[in-house]
Parts: C-alpha cells; sequence; structure tokens
C-alpha cells in the first residue's frame, strides 16, 4: 500500500530521516518502534504529507503522494495528542471532519463503544483528557479507511477504552485494513502487531516479524531483545 | 475553505475574550457618547482608542490562535484538504470574529444614540471600515509571524515589537525624518510615509473626513488636498487592501511549503 525509497530528511543541520527503503504490508498491523528522536514521528508525518522529505518518493497505491492531497481519504490518522477547538461542542466537532472529509461517519456504533453520548453537547474545553483520546479514537475510525495510522493510541485511555480500542484493531483487520502504529508499549506491540520496524538514528534497523526479531537476538521478550538492540548501538 | 472558517468562527466567537472585547467597545461608545454629549469628540476619542486596541488585539489573536490550534492543525493537515483552504480558512475564521466583536460593540452604542442618518455617519462608517481593516491586517502580520516561528515565545515577542513599531515607533521616526530635512518639499515624502503604515493611513481618513485637518497644520492642508479628492481616498483604501493582501499571500505560500 506504501512504497518508500530512498528518503531522507533534515532539519537544519539535523539529519532525522538517513535514507531507506520501507514497504507497508497489506492487511496488516505494523509497529513503528524506536527511541525518542528516531524518526518516528517524522516517517508518519512524511507519508500524511505533513513534513515533505528532501529526497526520496513516497508512493501510496502505486501513485506518488507529493503535493497531492486526494490520497488522504484513504487514511485514518489518529494523532498523539488530542486538542480540539475548546469552545466547539464534541457533535460539531465531529460535523466539521464530516464536512472536511465530504463523508458522514458511522458515529453510532462507536459513540456506545465508547460511552461518549453524554459529552457530545459539551464543549472540548469541558473533557478530561481521557474522555478526549476517545472522541479523537472516534473522529478516526468513523470514516472507512484502508490504512489506519495511529501515533501512540494508547495515551490517557483507561483500561476499558484501551481494550475496546485493542478490539476495534482487530476487527478492522479482519475486514481488511492495514495499521502502522507508533507506540512505547511493548505489551501492545505484542499482543497486536504482525511486523514490527525498528527504527534507530533515521535508519530502519530492523522491520520482520517478532519471531524475526527475537531469533536474531536471542531473546524471549521483545523489551529485552530492543534494549539489548540500544546497547549493542549505544 | 468555507467549512473551516464556519468552526474557527464559531469557536471564536463563542471564547469570553470575543465577549469581553465587544463589552469593551459597547461601554466605551456609550460613556464618550452619553457623558461628553459630542459626536465629533467620541469619534475622535474612539479612533484613538481603536487604532492602538484593535492591532494589538488582532496581533494577540492571531498568534495565540495559530499556537493554540497546533496539534489541531496537524490533525486537519491529515486530511483530504488542500493546505491553503486550512489556513485561509482559519485566517478569515479570526479576522471575521474579531470584526464582528468591533462593529457590533462600536456601532451598537451609536444606533442608540441616534447618530445614524447625521452627518457624522460618514465619519462613523470610515472608523469602523478603517478598524476592521486593521484587524485584517494585523492579525494577518501576526498569524504569518506565528507560522514562521515554532518558537511560541519568539513569535509572540516578533508580533508584539511590530505592532509596537507601526503603532509607537513609526510616528517618532517619521516625525524625526520631517525635522531633519525639513529645507526640502517634504509633501509627496510624507504622504508615502504615511501609506506605508495602515495605522497612519487610517488616522488620516478620519481626520479629514471629520475636517479637523486644519489642526495639522501644514501638512494637513497638503494632506487635504491629496487624501481629501477621490483618487485620494481610492489610493488609500487600495493601500489598505494592498497592507492585506502582501501578508496573506506570505502566509499562504510559507504554509504550502512549511513542515509540521
Amino acid at each position: 500500500m506504501i512504497e518508500i525509497k530512498e528518503i531522507k530528511k533534515s532539519f537544519g543541520r539535523l539529519e532525522v530521516l538517513k535514507g531507506f527503503d520501507f514497504s507497508l504490508s497489506d492487511g496488516k498491523i505494523t509497529a513503528v518502534l524506536g527511541p525518542n528522536g528516531s524518526g518516528k514521528t517524522t516517517l508518519i508525518k512524511s507519508i500524511l504529507g505533513l513534513v515533505v522529505p528532501d529526497t526520496g518518493e513516497i508512493r501510496f497505491q502505486d501513485k506518488p503522494i507529493k503535493n497531492k492531497w486526494e490520497y488522504r481519504n484513504q487514511i485514518g490518522y489518529m494523532p498523539q495528542i488530542a486538542r480540539f477547538p475548546e469552545n466547539l461542542r464534541v457533535a460539531e466537532l465531529i460535523k466539521l471532519i464530516e464536512d472536511v472529509r465530504g463523508v458522514a461517519g458511522k458515529t453510532e456504533r462507536l459513540i456506545e463503544m465508547f460511552e461518549l453520548a453524554p459529552f457530545l453537547n459539551k464543549k472540548l474545553r469541558q473533557l478530561s483528557g481521557g474522555t478526549r483520546q476517545k472522541v479523537n479514537v472516534l473522529l478516526t475510525f468513523m470514516f472507512d479507511c484502508p490504512l489506519y495510522i495511529l501515533d501512540e493510541p494508547t495515551s490517557g485511555l483507561d483500561p476499558i477504552a484501551l481494550i475496546r480500542l485493542k478490539d476495534l484493531i482487530s476487527a478492522k483487520k479482519a475486514e481488511g485494513k492495514t495499521f502502522l502504529i507508533t507506540t512505547h508499549i511493548m505489551s501492545l506491540v505484542e499482543e497486536i502487531a504482525d511486523e514490527l520496524v525498528f527504527l534507530l538514528e533515521g535508519k530502519i534497523y530492523f522491520h520482520g516479524t517478532f519471531e524475526e526479531m527475537m531469533q536474531s537476538h536471542k531473546e524471549d521478550n521483545l523489551e529485552r531483545a530492543i534494549a539489548k538492540i540500544l546497547e549493542e548501538n549505544a | 475553505m468555507p467549512k473551516i472558517l464556519k468552526y474557527v468562527f464559531f469557536d471564536l466567537i463563542r471564547s469570553r475574550w470575543s465577549i469581553i472585547y465587544f463589552l469593551f467597545y459597547f461601554i466605551t461608545g456609550l460613556v464618550l457618547l452619553y457623558l461628553g454629549h459630542d459626536v465629533s469628540k467620541a469619534i475622535v476619542s474612539l479612533m484613538n482608542v481603536t487604532f492602538i486596541l484593535t492591532p494589538l488585539i488582532g496581533t494577540i489573536f492571531g498568534v495565540m490562535n495559530y499556537y493554540n490550534s497546533r496539534e489541531f492543525i496537524e490533525l486537519l493537515l491529515a486530511q483530504p484538504i488542500p493546505r491553503r483552504r486550512i489556513f485561509f480558512g482559519m485566517y478569515l475564521g479570526i479576522s471575521l470574529s474579531l470584526s464582528l466583536s468591533l462593529l457590533t460593540g462600536m456601532m451598537l452604542p451609536f444606533v442608540f444614540y441616534g447618530v445614524f442618518g447625521s452627518d457624522h455617519t460618514m465619519s462613523l462608517i470610515i472608523l469602523l471600515l478603517s478598524g476592521i481593516f486593521l484587524t485584517f491586517i494585523f492579525t494577518a502580520i501576526s498569524f504569518y509571524i506565528a507560522l514562521v516561528n515554532e518558537n511560541r515565545l519568539k513569535g509572540f515577542g516578533v508580533a508584539i515589537l511590530v505592532w509596537l513599531f507601526m503603532s509607537f515607533i513609526y510616528d517618532g521616526v517619521f516625525l524625526m525624518l520631517l525635522l531633519m530635512f525639513q529645507e526640502y518639499p517634504l509633501e509627496k515624502f510624507s504622504i508615502i510615509l504615511s501609506l506605508l503604515n495602515p495605522i497612519d493611513l487610517s488616522r488620516i481618513l478620519i481626520m479629514l473626513q471629520l475636517d479637523i485637518s486644519a489642526l495639522m497644520g501644514y501638512t494637513g492642508a497638503v494632506f487635504s488636498k491629496f487624501f481629501g479628492n477621490s483618487s485620494g481616498m481610492f489610493l488609500s483604501f487600495a493601500a489598505l487592501s494592498l497592507w492585506t493582501a502582501l501578508p496573506v499571500a506570505l502566509i499562504l505560500k510559507k504554509s504550502s511549503k512549511k513542515d509540521f
């Protein structure tokens, strides 16, 4: 679904992405891991067109994305920080995103799932961080997209909401959707991800399945395997 | 673009700052009219307040709104919509909501006092019009400054400096230049300098409309001759429009290239 070739990006003198190829497998959940500053967010933002790479090419469904915006109606994006216009009501925010996308979202089941009904007429500034994050989930999943990109999706969610989110991701995967997820929570990765991409200093250090990762580093636990990689490269 | 505009407008118009801003003009207008009982003086006093406050509020709202919406902008940028629609819509939303507070807050006291239909109607309209122009101009400038500066403190500082320069320092420099070159004919020079500062330009327009340009002596006469006729008026509004269009063009250019 996504093909990346020799992508490079620098901010000033800081080289964040140092040129690598990457392709995202269809119908799978791929987790992007890596220490802070390894380029995870820049990679995601490049795919979404928020960051324009210096060199290299990104193709989405076999078409280059440079200077395009239409392709984004095929992507559901959940940002890490859920901050919305404070004086809008939740229902209005949903309407805004529906307006922008030009499609009506399927909200009913999600509102029920995350118990958002009592908040629909509340202004966003009156909502707690966790509730805002649930709204964030709703805004992402109310559209039917072949690809979902989730940036640290679990932050601020309570255990029940977290279980619901995992169920939601599994259900969407069963429908054949593709996922790209960044997270620091290893248990989540172990539970849901099919493939791992490990970024280190702007390059892909590892791309493969769990089993391959464990085998190549002779560890039986993902957290330890990653700690080992980091120590070896310190 | 109208979609984004609509929601930014509704978000802002509901904020308590919009209401405070409205009330400020409303109460100031009422006090000046009902205590002073002199419409000309009320307009001049309001003008002095407006030409300091409107650019300042535009500056603060432009910068704050951009920085406060930083995360929401990222969410919008990930939607299937071209960038220019997002930023133009946001800019118009901020400017229009501020203009609405200004327009209603300033106009209502005059409506209650019964000024409309009298000789002063035109002066009031020009005051309102230049206030709205200044709102659009300074919101655009500060929005652009915020767009260029990722560092909030720096962005805020630069925007306030621009406001300070246009509101106070420019006049001082202007006056110094006039004094330094007083032996030379300065009519054209001073007219050009006035066109280069939207606040000065608006002030001159009102002064001429109220027919108190005589207070400005010789320069006043020059201005009266230049700005008083229809082509001068046209040129002034053209200059104000250019002052609006330029930073808006910069916003669109910068936002199309920026990494978020």
